[in-house]
């Protein structure tokens, strides 16, 4: 058998074995579905529930997706001055660990407060959870560069800009690559905290607040629906980001060059 | 042949470098137009610091490096690694001068063929670096000084890492590239073999802080073949250098 499908058979079977289990344990140990439901529940509910859940959670991939984004530019950007001087990166840098270290649900609740439109104050707070990879790693990849590439960009009277677009950015890639996949995973986790914090303040809800509203009605086979939604989209959003490395990297980067991640 | 003009002239050029290691003491040489001179030396005598002054990627704290003005601007270098850029094919990487030149087209396209002809790439002209062995990486690194045609060509150890068949063959196309295209070429070695194989004048470099020794003079014409590595001019070329070589070692080492 191949090690394509080696790696692809060990994961589907565990998860297999893991609902099996799950439902066995939830039918013959007689558990109610207010505490456990089985997944075959959990699956009527998704689709009973569909349009509800559907509209949530294009909600969450709307903040999630467009946080991502923002880190991704506004990173970038940040990368790219703290690059131009040791003094700059030495004056700002410790503020983007301030940023980071600071646990997002304790700032949330301040930037629902300050910023008024809820889909805004949403995108704001995933943005603060999510930015801080892009920026070490875009900023330690932008001061990777091979002296020996150095010395020839040198040589060859290169300008500021020519060194930043054919030398420093290309070599950055791989590690802005590693920073995207922690930040995707962040703006998600980002996204979820906030809407909790904001609780039912919007019109518009994603699936935080289902997940809660589900909660506070003791609706627990929707709370699993919603889970199991929040889970798949942080999956798929792993292998978008994992596939955008690929591409980018797989004909060059050692960490890419055998197979899709 | 000793009164062509001087393409390279090293006057009282020596180098403290801010750690206080002293990396040269004066140094006067001429490179004259057309002739193949080697630095022979143990690691850390200060070649490469010598090859970087005349690349114009270091200045002397004290004298002068001056190029001629024919040569000024013309000038290439090959380091000791390949330094492609990984994430570029191998025509690409061959471009980059002329790119960062803001040279395009098909006149750049035209070079870009022809150094890799030059050097035997043409076939691996869409090949990704990490699909070549280290001696056609370092032909592509070749091919990459030589795409701005230059007259002078400063390569510093560029085969130290080749295994000893490759380096032979890539020490053979030196020649015939020098001989051929009329380049200038300063090189930096740590192998007497290579130096009395290339040089019209190879140089024994001491250890730090460096110092060159008398000259020793390989009069061969260029292209040098293997039949030269079995002439007489090769074997005293040889045993001199090694003679040099043991007198500045015998120094006490910093």
């Amino acid at each position: 058998m191949s090690a394509a499908w080696l790696r692809w058979i060990g994961p589907v079977a565990v998860g297999l074995l893991f609902v099996a289990g799950w439902h066995a344990a939830v039918t013959l140990g007689e558990v109610p579905h207010y505490i456990v439901p089985s997944p075959l529940l959990v699956a009527e509910t998704l689709v009973a529930d569909w349009s509800l859940l559907a509209r949530s959670l294009r909600f969450t991939l709307e903040v999630t997706l467009l946080a991502l984004a923002l880190s991704v530019l506004l990173g970038t950007l940040l990368s790219f001055l703290f690059v131009q001087s040791r003094l700059i990166e030495a004056s700002l840098f410790p503020y983007a660990v301030v940023l980071q270290v600071t646990p997002i649900v304790a700032i949330a609740p301040l930037i629902i407060i300050w910023v008024r439109e809820p889909f805004a104050a949403l995108v704001i707070c995933a943005t603060v959870a999510a930015i801080f990879p892009v920026i070490a790693n875009t900023t330690l990849g932008l001061r990777s560069v091979d002296p020996g590439l150095a010395d020839l960009f040198r040589l060859y009277r290169a300008s500021r800009l020519q060194t930043l677009l054919r030398l420093r950015l290309p070599g950055a890639a791989p590690y802005f690559f590693a920073g995207l996949r922690i930040s995707a995973a962040l703006a998600l986790i980002g996204a979820v905290v906030a809407e909790f914090v904001a609780g039912t303040g919007g019109t518009e809800s994603g699936l935080a607040y289902q997940i809660l509203m589900a909660g506070l009605q003791l609706n627990i086979p929707r709370l699993f629906a919603a889970l199991l939604l929040i889970t798949l989209a942080g999956i798929a959003l792993f292998l978008g980001v994992s596939l955008l490395s690929w591409l980018a990297l797989r004909r060059w980067h050692e960490s890419e060059v055998s197979s899709p991640g | 042949m000793h009164d062509a003009q001087a393409a390279v002239e090293i006057r009282g050029a020596d180098k403290t470098y801010p750690n206080g290691v002293r990396a040269l003491s004066p140094i006067d040489l001429t490179v004259r137009e057309g002739e193949i001179v080697t630095l022979v030396g143990p690691s850390g005598c200060g070649k490469s610091t010598l090859l970087r002054m005349v690349a114009g990627l270091l200045a002397p704290d004290r004298g002068s490096v001056r190029l001629a003005d024919a040569f000024a601007g013309r000038t290439a270098f090959v380091f000791q690694q390949p330094t492609l850029m990984p994430w570029a094919r191998v025509e690409a990487n061959v471009r980059l001068p002329l790119e960062l030149a803001g040279e395009r087209g098909a006149g750049a396209a035209e070079e870009v063929a022809h150094a890799l002809e030059l050097v035997g790439l043409s076939p691996f002209a869409r090949a990704w670096p990490r699909e070549l062995s280290g001696g056609m990486q370092m032909r592509a690194s070749i091919a990459r000084a030589l795409v701005t045609q230059p007259r002078l060509l400063l390569m510093d150890e560029p085969f130290g890492a080749l295994d000893e068949i490759t380096r032979h063959r890539l020490d053979r196309e030196i020649s015939a590239l020098a001989a051929h295209e009329r380049l200038t070429i300063l090189f930096v070695t740590h192998s007497i073999y290579e130096a009395a194989f290339l040089s019209s004048r190879a140089f024994v470099m001491s250890a730090r802080p460096g110092r060159l020794t008398r000259e020793v003079v390989i009069d061969a014409p260029h292209p040098r073949g293997d039949a030269f590595r079995a002439s007489p001019a090769f074997t005293a070329a040889c045993a001199e250098l090694s003679q040099r070589l043991a007198e500045a070692a015998g120094e006490p080492v910093a």
